[in-house]
């Protein structure tokens, strides 16, 4: 592309800021890429003749009569078979020694695919873990963040739920990852023997900021190649969106925009929204499922970044520390999955949903006993009861390192309801009582 | 001779166009990308500059492309066939797209041109008509679809011929008119109108007299939506306001339903696709798809087309009522229409007014809102469009402008809270903090009168109030412990605990819960005053709340069977023993 004749190379810039440069240029299209001073830029705003251009690796060192050279069209990745098993940086290039990939180029955050055309998701994505397979189901095609504190073990879960899923390809997209965190991956996928099926676009804490704002959309451009075009079930984690979304106000800021909640851009919604929507079961095979995480500050889902996370996704896994069982547990009530009642009762057993209300009921319950119990009240007999359910409860279905198939955990709870409490506390209807009860 | 321009900067999808002639506020312009006409809108004008916004990508658009203005504002097509497609929120027909992914500048026809439709003429020759007088009949579906003067024309007219009963293609002439100067209008099955229009039309559009059936519990009995009526939903995510709106979306005593799925999740719109051509509408027994137009733009599609989604929705809706049809539009959800005002008035870098919304979202709103309404049309036949909005405050606080302003337009307010999601008492509906201001309507109060039982409201009323002093007994309860309050202060607490288990919540995924008829309510609800009623004393409150439990257990029995079935008529017998 060096040479091309309608190369155009300007030096003078008018205006630089940490995340921006501005300049006078004539015949630049929107969303455009270009080098300044060696550096990866793309056009964000033309006003008149004035071109405000967004530096992806930041602004440090770029002087005001730095070279600018317009490549004439926005990022691309080559895509083709040969992504499988190899790491890449945020612009595609490769980091981990391996040869340049050969294939055809793609413009990265292309178009939304009709809704028309999608079909409705309908294949279970079993973890082993029931706090999400027994409470949150995941179906293939779904996008789902974990809502996490920094101090929880996301990554490790998200590897888990990766490696345990029945999926061809694994596409990881990380952003602001730390460099042990994209060692902890890498190496859990090479133990695990999956590394064919693994393509990683990483941006780390070392790399700068703005460029993770092109992880999501390399890691998703990859993941439709493989979904569109050989029918093959993918599954796309992204880590972090929190900072993802942290490197959007900067650029808004450094442009001069109104910040709205939580000096988020306005347009964090639809910017949002335009990620997670790449999830998608086609009508071939072929699928796209997000598994995300968003951080988040003390447990606050009320910031504007998981509060418009929660509005686009199908559910969110919410992870917390748990008292009871001194485990980390994926908390009933925090936690949703939207899609779980397509494959509840029609892929897994017909008491599926049955069940799992009435344990999240009755942890409800022994919730309030808690907060009873902490208020220095007496507690009735079904309080105590409550109590040891819970206890049980989370840890043995809501804690994050249970590995059990659907059936199994659907008996335990059984077994814990008839263990400590009678039919009629259940509320659970009385055709299933019937022919599950564990007397 | 079309206004012409050309492209002098772009911000995302807002782009300024210098302008060579006169151009309008929301005329509709195409903006040539090599070779790809992009429909875009325009929103301001400042001298020879129009800021335009785009309902495409901007991606690869440059300054000097040109620019092609139309002369017209954005408009829906209406005609027979607008029920059971899908369309985008410019009114293209998703169905007919090739490809999987949407192409930039592939625009669709809304209506099939070459489907013949069963011809009924209902005007003669020398008849005087005006706008939306009917000139003839087409069934679609089950629907008789009216063929209308179009709604453009104004002053009286003399029909001067109308086609013979026949099958006609939507472009046949299948009238002509005579205006009054003596000039002859053809007229066919279709028009056109500009979405942001309200649709008039009709005589007069008096108070809402009766309510719509939606086979939900919180909303019928508790807070009643009248026909042509307004309401909306707010709630954080997570607590089911799509499960909410797609009940009512089924279930709903409508002649036919619009929704318009705005800036919100591809998957619920397939669910839609999926689940509805299976189902059938418990009214009429038809398919639920044959009376249903998806307006669709999910959050991934364009921006700006969001707002352009919720306007089609409604001029379609209002092109039904003017049949003398009822008609029920739900919008999921309004904040992403709001989201989409803020993100082009920032772009134009206008004065924000709270949270960076626009200063005139309210005005935006309430009008919005003030299109529904029941209409008695020119012949004296009723029509109603019946308005639900979902609203997503930011952060599950109440008290932000996109709700704030709702609130001061919708009469219903179904608030939905966190902690009731988190119980799983669904539908989550507060019963406290939701109103419907239709059940202080007396002509409401007369219709439930007769329509339901004598005195409704007032058991209504009696309902809301064992909540809110059970909700009072509550809190001494956890201020005081179990023992430091007298036993009916239990008693009490559990009342409103039947009412809400029993009457409040429902299993929106059980084939029986899931749609409970008026009757039934009524039933329901009596069975469950009738208990209230009674005093009990208790020994300990143990046995209070071992005695509601089982109670609560054999009233939910109730509900997921079959209404006056031998196994309903034998858990209300129980229900009976029990409290004798």
């Amino acid at each position: 592309m060096a040479n091309q004749a309608y190369q155009r190379i300007y030096t003078q810039l008018e205006g630089i800021t940490k995340a921006t440069v501005s300049l006078r240029a004539k015949g630049v299209s929107n969303d455009e890429l270009a080098v300044v001073s060696g550096k990866l830029a793309q056009v964000v705003r033309t006003k008149g003749d004035l071109v405000t251009l967004q530096i992806f690796s930041g602004t440090e060192g770029i002087p005001t009569d730095a070279e600018v050279t317009f490549l004439g069209e926005p990022p691309v990745l080559k895509v083709s078979d040969q992504l499988s098993g190899r790491f890449f940086d945020a612009y595609g290039h490769p980091i981990d020694g391996g040869p340049e990939i050969e294939g055809e180029e793609r413009q990265i955050g292309g178009p939304s695919v009709n809704p028309y055309k999608r079909r409705q998701p309908s294949q279970l994505i079993p973890t082993g873990i029931a706090g999400i397979d027994l409470n949150n189901t995941l179906v293939s095609g779904q996008k789902i963040p974990f809502f996490a504190d920094p101090d929880q073990p996301y990554n490790q879960v998200m590897a888990d739920v990766a490696l345990r899923a029945d999926v061809d390809k694994i596409i990881l997209g990380g952003m602001g990852l730390s460099n042990d965190d994209y060692l902890f991956f890498r190496n859990s996928f090479e133990a695990a023997g999956a590394l064919d099926k693994i393509i990683c676009f990483i941006n780390t804490t070392e790399n700068p900021p703005v460029e993770r704002l092109l992880i999501p959309d390399m890691a998703l451009t990859a993941a439709e190649y493989f979904a569109v075009e050989k029918n093959e079930k993918v599954l796309v984690l992204l880590t972090d969106m929190t900072l993802y979304a942290d490197a959007l106000s900067i650029v808004s800021n450094r442009m001069d925009q109104i910040p709205s909640k939580d000096s988020m851009p306005g347009s964090l919604y639809s910017d949002l929204a335009k990620i997670y929507e790449k999830a998608v079961q086609l009508p071939t095979e072929g699928s796209i499922t997000i598994i995300a995480v968003t951080t988040l500050n003390d447990g606050d889902i009320t910031h504007a970044i998981p509060d418009n996370t929660g509005y686009i996704t199908e559910g969110q896994l919410f992870l917390r520390a748990d008292s009871d069982s001194g485990k980390v547990i994926i908390d009933p009530f925090r936690s949703l999955s939207r899609l779980k009642q397509l494959v509840q009762g029609k892929k897994t057993r017909e008491d599926h949903s049955q069940v799992m209300n009435a344990s999240v009921r009755l942890y409800a319950d022994a919730q309030n006993a808690k907060s009873k119990l902490e208020n220095g009240f007496d507690l009735s007999d079904y309080d105590l009861r409550c109590l040891a359910y819970a206890k049980e409860y989370a840890t043995r279905l809501l804690a994050i390192d249970v590995n059990i198939s659907i059936t199994e955990m659907l008996d335990t709870a059984w077994e814990l309801f008839a263990r400590h409490f009678s039919p009629a506390e259940t509320g659970i209807k009385q055709a299933l009582i019937d022919k599950y009860w564990k007397n | 001779m079309k206004t012409k321009g050309t492209v002098t900067g772009i911000v995302s999808n807002l782009v300024t166009v210098q302008v060579d002639g006169p151009v309008a506020e929301n005329e509709i312009c195409y903006i040539d990308l090599q070779g790809v006409k992009m429909m875009a809108e325009v929103i301001k004008v400042s001298g020879k500059s129009a800021s335009v916004q785009v309902f495409e990508s901007t991606r690869g658009l440059k300054n000097g492309d040109t620019v092609e203005f139309e002369g017209r504002m954005l408009e829906a097509t209406l005609g027979p066939g607008l029920l059971s497609s899908v369309y985008d929120g410019l009114q293209n027909d998703l169905t007919t797209m090739e490809g999987v992914f949407l192409k930039r500048g592939e625009y669709t026809d809304p209506l099939d041109h070459g489907k013949r439709w069963d011809f009924m003429p209902l005007a003669a020759p020398g008849d005087k008509v005006v706008a939306a007088d009917w000139l003839g009949e087409v069934r679609e579906g089950w629907l008789p679809h009216k063929i209308m003067v179009p709604f453009a024309f104004k002053g009286e007219y003399t029909v001067k011929s109308v086609q013979p009963a026949g099958q006609y293609d939507i472009d046949t002439v299948i009238a002509v008119l005579t205006d009054a100067e003596g000039e002859d209008v053809p007229v066919t099955m279709t028009q056109k109108w500009p979405v942001k229009v309200a649709i008039k039309g009709y005589k007069e559009k008096p108070r809402p007299d009766r309510i719509m059936e939606t086979g939900v519990r919180v909303i019928d009995t508790l807070n009643p939506i009248a026909e042509g009526g307004t309401g909306f939903i707010p709630g954080p995510f997570g607590c089911g306001k799509t499960v909410l709106q797609h009940a009512i979306a089924k279930q709903g005593d409508a002649d036919v339903i619009v929704m318009a799925a705005c800036g919100e999740r591809a998957n619920e719109v397939v669910e839609i696709f999926t689940e509805f051509p299976e189902l059938i509408d418990p009214h009429t027994g038809r398919h639920l798809m044959e009376r249903t137009t998806i307006i669709c733009n999910t959050s991934n599609m364009p921006v700006a087309a969001r707002e352009a989604s919720v306007y089609t929705a409604m001029t379609i809706c209002e092109y039904y009522r003017a049949m003398g049809l009822k008609c029920l539009l739900l919008a999921d959800s309004t904040s992403r229409w709001a989201q989409a005002l803020r993100e082009m008035s920032n772009r134009m870098e206008e004065l924000p007014g709270a949270d960076a919304f626009p200063v005139d979202l309210s005005a935006i709103i309430s009008n919005f809102y003030a299109r529904a309404g029941m209409v008695i049309l020119n012949n004296g036949q009723r029509g109603a469009v019946t308005f639900i909005g979902t609203v997503s405050p930011a952060g599950g606080n109440l008290k932000e402008p996109v709700t704030e302003s709702t609130k001061k337009a919708a009469r219903c307010f179904y608030a939905l809270e966190q902690n009731r999601a988190d119980q799983k008492r669904y539908p989550a509906v507060g019963p406290l903090e939701s109103y419907s201001k239709y059940l202080d309507y007396p002509e409401i109060a007369q219709y439930l009168d007769e329509t339901v039982e004598k005195g409704w409201v007032d058991k209504v009323k009696t309902a809301k109030n064992i909540i809110r002093r059970g909700k009072e007994a509550s809190e001494q309860i956890n201020i005081l412990g179990d023992d430091g309050v007298p036993m009916s202060y239990h008693v009490n607490f559990w009342k409103s605990e039947l009412v809400d288990f029993v009457i409040l919540q429902q299993d929106a995924f059980d084939a029986v819960d899931s749609l409970c008829p008026l009757e039934r309510q009524r039933f329901m609800l009596d069975l469950v005053l009738g208990i209230c009623e009674k005093d009990f004393d208790f020994d300990d409150f143990e046995k209070c709340r071992a005695f509601f439990k089982d109670l609560i257990n054999e009233l939910r029995q109730m509900n997921y069977s079959e209404f006056k079935s031998e196994q309903f008529y034998a858990y209300n017998q129980t229900v009976n023993q029990l409290v004798a």
